[in-house]
């Protein structure tokens, strides 16, 4: 191959940080030599399949394995009520109760919750083999009535899900800032909104989840071969109920194929899969189908809104909003309760808005449990929040433009702090917008649309997305859901150090899923240790055995490049400051007269006296005889550092405090065509401004923002996720569930700005998640080619059928929106228009 | 292994070599090439045909290993992402990926460049929306293809201009 390492004596020092450079990864890549989770396995290792309730709510009366054990060549059948036996506890709960009563196992007991909820799981010696065994499992079931409304769940005369917790609602609260019912008495308007629903959806990666589990009987070491994003999370979880300590896991993965949130979520195949390895005796490796995935692995949160009210002054200017929102957890609380507290990093949006009033309900119902989908529940609010300045612009007669720019966050208010206490770091909000306008040729399509009228059946529409996407979780936050939580803050382990020969490896704590970490963290560390990207080889992937890691490595919720490379940053520093005292100790100089280039270390402006790399290495390693005991007690040449943000916890009665480290923005500007025949829409163009403060490898970045993009304007056209009132899911394979194709999701205009943050050591910002900037976009445009009068776009996903809808509503049909104007004179009451 | 039933022998050319297995009668391509023969390269993203990780080129024809049974191609030349570089030498495609940014998890890759090296095959000089047609059946979830259009482009666009061609399609005339 062509992309191969330059050694060692490679050019003079130069900058790398803040280059776009083509990645390291690539080369094993485009030749098919990556090594995904399903192209690996373990000597000996059976293979597994799991059998999948077809109810989404049912008794489990009986199971019959025998069938199944019949079958030549099947190891092993563990059924829900056997793993449970093996287990010390159910998962640990983040919810304080009512939500830790919805007890959860590796596999179902008694009962079934959603349709794919696991029963019983079969090892065999082939993949074919353990499917058909899988077919013979006979479960008798005594079907339930199941809950799918995620606002019904919340009555109480709604069948249960879990008896045992006495409701549906798996958490509650109310987060309550400023004084939203003054705000509602001053306003010149209050405008109001029925109902807003954000969609079920997935960004599914193209690689399914997959692992390869080994419990070995004698050690008791449990093995996991996956592509799991959060590993440590998962030990976490996963070790107090199948009774393993964290010293007894080893997790490991590799290249993985995109995960987006999503391969958080499958912590109890893992312990099923270990407690079928302990029984079978034998590693056991599952490789998810796509069916299977779509079925079980993990939606995105649903969200639905409800008496949305807003005060607005004459100028547009928005005092705030008030809303009863209703999330949907599905049937396990995997991650969840924790979505009720994550939208809160954004709580006024992009805005100035003061008063806020979000009593926030989740609900469980028969659904696939939800988890972390890239933009993970601030998107819901964020889209929102956006609704909101879009109508407020469209029913006041305002320049959605004008709106918009009245009420950001302003480049001269950052830092700011937002009603409940979370500080914005930087940004050009209304810049980024101008930018985004210009790129999409904005002037050019208000001409076109004003030509082209009424009546040819075909219309434009112009949309403005205005989002955050905030990085470096606190996770402190989670203590507003459960104040007994053990969790805050946040943090990042990396390792560097001079291998025998001189050689530097990187070893990091996250799990690139596509963002480019060992391209990224090879130009920080190149910079630091005076050599080339090349020159530092980052091992790929996650191995619990390297130690680089704390509770909460992996890679999610936007923050590598805070976190990870902030370890990077420190482990290649503290390595530095080996190097030099090796170096003078060596060269006989003062440590502040050594420098650091080509992979040498030498005496400023003295070109005789340098030793390179491979020079201090033998001095440590193979050639120590008569080297002071301090200087080798300091210099092993192996270098960890963990990044810690600056945290406190937060108030957890007042719900307020610094949830998140950085908030990169995003302006997006889409502009639609809509036929008015069909309800066909087509993205026509598309521009991205994105702000993540200082850019470690632009090219990177702008792939995120292409990335984010493409599955954005994809989820508002094409993915939805639903179910029928019997709980089948209707969309369980890519031949219902329609990806955006490359024919689907336009080219993008990218633009950027760059406004450092003064919170990180590197001036970046978390990014990648993008806020669901298309989301809002695609609705606000379809809103303007709707046009005034028209029902407001109170649905996030709109297939070609809705907006069919929405064109052809009949016009004495209600809008779902009024606007309450208060009359000129104080006092004299309010008259609705 | 472990696989019971009627078995087929099952003969073809992958890559320029000849192998020769006995194989289940259900076991699809892409299994066979997956774990039969260990070229890992060619993925599964889908059980519906619909993601195109599993592309192949099969007597100079575009096929989805997945939708197709490893008897059925007794006898075929099959060409894989495994065969596109030329020993250390990468794919003008290969190249073009790499240097446009056009992957980033990398799963769809290996199928991408496939559709991409048989698009250019038919087609050398394609337009954008003609290059998006031609990757239509392939799903990428990272980089909303905009990157894998710029380098499908490029590289065409050098070839045109006398840089190396995409190879011509093995077993088939040059
Ligand atoms: S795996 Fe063949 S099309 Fe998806
Ligand atoms: S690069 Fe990840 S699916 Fe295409």
């Amino acid at each position: 191959m062509t992309i191969t390492s330059t050694p060692v004596t490679g050019e003079a020092t130069k900058t790398w940080s803040g280059r776009s450079m083509p990645r390291k990864e690539d080369g094993r890549l485009v030749q098919g030599q990556g090594s995904f989770v399903d192209d690996g396995g373990m000597h000996g290792q059976g293979y597994a399949w799991f059998v999948r309730s077809p109810y989404a709510h049912a008794r489990i009366v009986s199971i019959d394995c025998e069938p199944a054990l019949a079958m030549e060549g099947v190891y092993a059948v563990l059924t829900g009520d056997e793993a449970k036996a093996m287990c010390q506890a159910p998962f640990f709960a983040i919810a304080p109760p009512p939500g830790s009563l919805m007890q959860e196992w590796p596999l179902a007991v008694d009962k079934v919750r959603y349709q794919g909820d696991a029963v019983a799981v079969v090892l065999a010696d082939s993949r074919e083999t353990a499917r058909d065994a899988a077919e013979r499992v006979v479960v008798e079931y005594e079907p339930l009535t199941p809950v799918t409304d995620t606002v019904a769940a919340a009555d109480p005369a709604a069948p249960l899900l879990y008896d045992e917790a006495g409701t549906n609602v798996a958490w509650h609260g109310l987060f309550d800032y400023g004084d939203v019912d003054w705000a509602l008495e001053n306003a010149d308007h209050v405008v109001k909104l029925d109902r807003l629903h954000f969609h079920r959806f997935t960004s599914s990666p193209l690689e399914c989840n997959g692992a390869v589990v080994d419990f070995d009987r004698g050690t008791g070491v449990v093995s996991v071969l996956s592509n799991y994003q959060m590993p440590m999370f998962a030990a976490m979880v996963v070790g107090p109920t199948i009774g393993v300590p964290m010293n007894k896991f080893n997790f490991v993965s590799k290249d993985i194929g995109g995960a987006f949130g999503i391969k958080i979520g499958f912590y109890p195949q893992i312990a099923a899969l270990a407690l079928l390895s302990k029984k079978a005796g034998r590693p056991a490796k599952w490789t998810e189908f796509r069916t299977e995935h779509m079925l079980t692995a993990g939606h995105g949160n649903e969200r639905t809104f409800l008496d949305v009210e807003v005060p607005v002054m004459a100028d547009g200017t928005i005092l705030g909003l008030k809303v009863r929102a209703f999330d949907d957890a599905g049937a396990y609380l995997h991650y969840e309760p924790l979505g009720a507290v994550i939208w809160s990093q954004v709580v006024p949006g992009c805005y100035k808005l003061k008063h806020v009033r979000v009593d926030y309900t989740e609900v469980v119902t028969n659904k696939c449990p939800v988890v972390p989908n890239r933009g993970y529940s601030r998107m819901q609010h964020l889209w929102l929040v956006e609704r909101i300045v879009d109508v407020v612009a469209h029913e006041l007669g305002l320049d959605p433009v004008e709106v918009r720019k009245r009420n950001y966050v302003q480049p001269e208010d950052y830092p700011y702090e937002t009603p409940n206490g979370c500080i914005y770091d930087s940004g050009d909000l209304p810049r980024s917008l101008d930018i985004a306008l210009e790129l999409a040729h904005v002037a050019e399509w208000r001409e076109r649309q004003r030509e082209l009228g009424t009546g040819t059946g075909r219309r434009i529409g112009i949309g403005i997305g205005s989002t955050l996407d905030s990085g470096t979780n606190n996770f402190g936050q989670s203590r507003i859901i459960n104040p007994d939580l053990p969790f805050s803050g946040n943090g990042e382990a990396a390792f560097a150090k001079l291998d025998l020969f001189g050689e530097i490896n990187v070893n990091l704590g996250t799990t690139p899923q596509g963002q480019g970490h060992e391209t990224t963290a090879a130009q920080v560390a190149a910079d630091i240790l005076g050599v080339t990207p090349e020159d530092v080889t980052v091992t790929t992937g996650f191995n619990q055995a390297n130690n680089s890691y704390v509770g909460f490595s992996g890679t999610y919720a936007s923050q590598f490049a805070v976190s990870g490379l902030g370890a990077v940053m420190g482990a290649a520093q503290k390595l530095r400051h080996q190097i030099v005292k090796l170096a003078a100790f060596a060269l006989q100089a003062e440590e502040d007269e050594i420098e650091l280039e080509g992979g040498s270390a030498r005496v400023r402006g003295d070109e005789e006296r340098a030793i390179p790399f491979i020079g201090l290495s033998n001095m440590v390693y193979t050639n120590n005889a008569g080297l002071p005991a301090s200087l080798l007690d300091e210099c092993d040449l192996n270098a960890r550092y963990v990044y810690v943000p600056p945290f406190e916890v937060p108030d957890t009665v007042a719900k307020t405090g610094n949830l998140t480290l950085t908030y990169a923005s995003q302006v997006h500007v889409c502009v639609v065509e809509v036929d008015e025949e069909t309800g066909e829409v087509k993205v026509v163009e598309y521009a991205a401004v994105d702000d993540c403060g200082n850019r470690i490898n632009p090219l990177v970045v702008e792939g995120q923002v292409h990335g984010a993009t493409g599955l954005g304007i994809a989820a508002s056209l094409y993915e939805s996720l639903d179910y029928d009132e019997s709980g089948q899911l209707q969309e369980p394979s890519f031949y219902e569930y329609h990806v955006g194709t490359a024919m689907d999701i336009p080219d993008v205009a990218c633009g950027d700005i760059e406004s450092p943050s003064p919170f990180t050591p590197n001036g970046a910002k978390g990014m990648g998640e993008g806020g669901g900037a298309p989301l809002h976009a695609v609705c606000a445009a379809l809103q303007d080619a709707l046009g005034a009068g028209a029902p407001v776009v109170s649905e996030s996903h709109n297939h070609w059928a809705r907006v069919y809808e929405l064109l052809h509503r009949d016009p004495g049909a209600p809008r779902g929106v009024e606007v309450v104007t208060r009359t000129a004179e104080p006092g004299a009451g309010v008259e609705s228009l | 292994m472990g696989e019971r039933g009627t078995s087929h022998a099952v003969t073809v050319e992958v890559n320029g070599e000849k192998v020769s297995r006995i194989v289940a009668a259900r076991q699809l391509l892409v299994h066979f090439l997956r774990d039969t023969l260990g070229l890992t390269g060619t993925h599964i993203g889908c059980d519906t045909g619909n993601c195109g990780a599993c592309s192949v080129i099969v007597n100079g024809k575009l096929v989805k290993s997945c939708m197709i049974l490893a008897p059925q191609v007794d006898g075929a030349t099959i060409e894989t992402v495994e065969g596109l570089a030329d020993g250390d030498s990468l794919s003008p495609l290969q190249e073009s990926f790499h240097e446009h940014h056009a992957l980033q998890c990398g799963y769809c890759t290996p199928g991408m460049l496939m559709s991409a090296t048989y698009l250019l095959r038919q087609n050398p000089d394609p337009t954008d929306e003609e290059i998006r047609r031609g990757i239509r059946g392939n799903i990428c979830r990272c980089t909303g293809y905009v990157n894998i259009v710029k380098a499908i482009r490029a590289a065409s666009r050098e070839q045109a201009s006398g840089g190396r061609p995409v190879p011509a399609a093995a077993g088939e005339e040059v």
